[in-house]
């Protein structure tokens, strides 16, 4: 070990950042468990048909598959963008 | 009746192998009339990893497909009289198993009065990997304490949730986390992920940790499990594993940074 090691090792904890990394990733990938394969084409169809019309990035739109009861619910959510950055 | 579990992991090189070789070993060492299937067809290496490579005649698609039957096609280990070994084919292709085709070798297996059958899976999820998991009591899910290979294993573990014969059936298949290439140096350090970082992401309790140890690839050059190895860690830490599987309470050990002595700080050891 150098003596100057303690200057680098201080800031990187990147098991930390892994596992924060991980808690999201398998989080959303738990809730698409058993969804339709369709859904991930229709998030990007809709983000096509959107984007004619509002200036948005594939972050706005979410496409989930809820199970309320015996019924199943495609929740779609469409985050507008901030009224200066709209194009149309 | 014997009890099948899988060894899988989704991800590839993560010690599958290894470990199914590992653990067949371990439990015909503790008295358990063991088979250990190679499912990985056209890339056959658990032979290899056992020592037997040159006993291979008859394999595991030829059992399948009625070219032999099982008593031609199983390898007694030449260390232990009730250990057995079934390779894959090298020279077929993954589509060459069937679920009917497997399911016959399986229940002839267990009809032989087996305890155990360690079904070592293919990396991925497709075909020879489903095969391999579908019929399983139990899964030891290989995972090494890195990003990819912890995020491949919660895929391997829903796929076990849903597409195993226990699962259609509305049963479980019961799961167990073994972590290897741990080096409680670098998780010291701050880059590794601890086991308990895994268990928590993962939801699942480790049967085993195996410890980064020089003795795995030495034992794979000499084609003699790391589990027989007694003086290593990794060997020990295998061990532990079995005696788990077999449903002893055994603390983990090599989990933590070995204190270096007075003399071995000062000269380097």
């Amino acid at each position: 070990m150098g003596i100057f090691d303690f200057l680098t090792q201080r800031s990187k904890n990147t098991a930390v950042v892994a596992k924060d990394r991980l808690r999201i990733l398998i989080e959303q990938e738990r809730g698409m468990r058993g969804a339709p394969d369709y859904l991930p084409l229709l998030q990007r169809e809709l983000l096509e048909v959107i984007k004619k019309y509002i200036n948005v990035d594939i972050e706005a739109v979410k496409v989930e598959l809820h199970k309320d009861g015996e019924n199943e619910l495609l929740d779609i959510s469409v985050t507008l963008p901030e009224k200066s950055n709209a194009t149309s | 009746m014997a009890e099948i579990i899988v060894v899988t992991s989704g991800k590839g090189g993560v010690g599958k192998t290894t470990t199914s070789a590992s653990l067949a070993c371990g439990l015909a060492k503790a008295g358990k009339k063991t088979a250990v299937i190679d499912f990985d067809v056209g890339l056959r290496n658990l032979d290899l990893i056992m020592g037997c490579e040159r006993r291979v005649v008859y394999d595991f698609v030829n059992v399948v497909h009625g070219e032999a039957n099982l008593k031609q096609a199983l390898i007694k280990d030449k260390r232990f009289d009730n250990l057995y070994v079934l390779a894959a084919s090298q020279t077929r292709d993954k589509d060459a198993l069937t679920k009917e085709g497997v399911e016959k070798v399986l229940n002839d297996i267990a009809a032989e009065g087996f305890d155990f059958i360690v079904c070592d899976s293919p990396a991925g999820i497709e075909k020879g990997a489903f095969l391999a998991m579908y019929f399983a009591d139990r899964a030891v899910v290989v995972v090494n304490p890195e990003v990819s290979s912890v995020r491949d294993s919660d895929r391997i573990l829903g796929l076990l949730a849903s597409k195993t014969r226990k699962a259609e059936n509305g049963e479980r298949v019961q799961e167990h986390l073994l972590l290897t290439r741990y080096s409680p140096e670098r998780v010291e350090k701050g880059d590794m992920l601890s086991i308990d970082d895994v268990q928590e992401i993962l939801g699942l309790n480790v049967i085993g940790v195996i410890p980064e140890s020089p003795e795995v690839l030495s034992s794979s050059n000499a084609g003699v499990p790391v589990i027989l190895d007694d003086a290593s860690n990794a060997g020990m830490a295998y061990m532990d594993a079995v005696a788990r599987i077999l449903g002893e309470d055994k603390p983990l050990r090599f989990t933590t940074v070995e204190k270096k002595g007075f003399f071995s700080k000062m000269f380097g050891g």
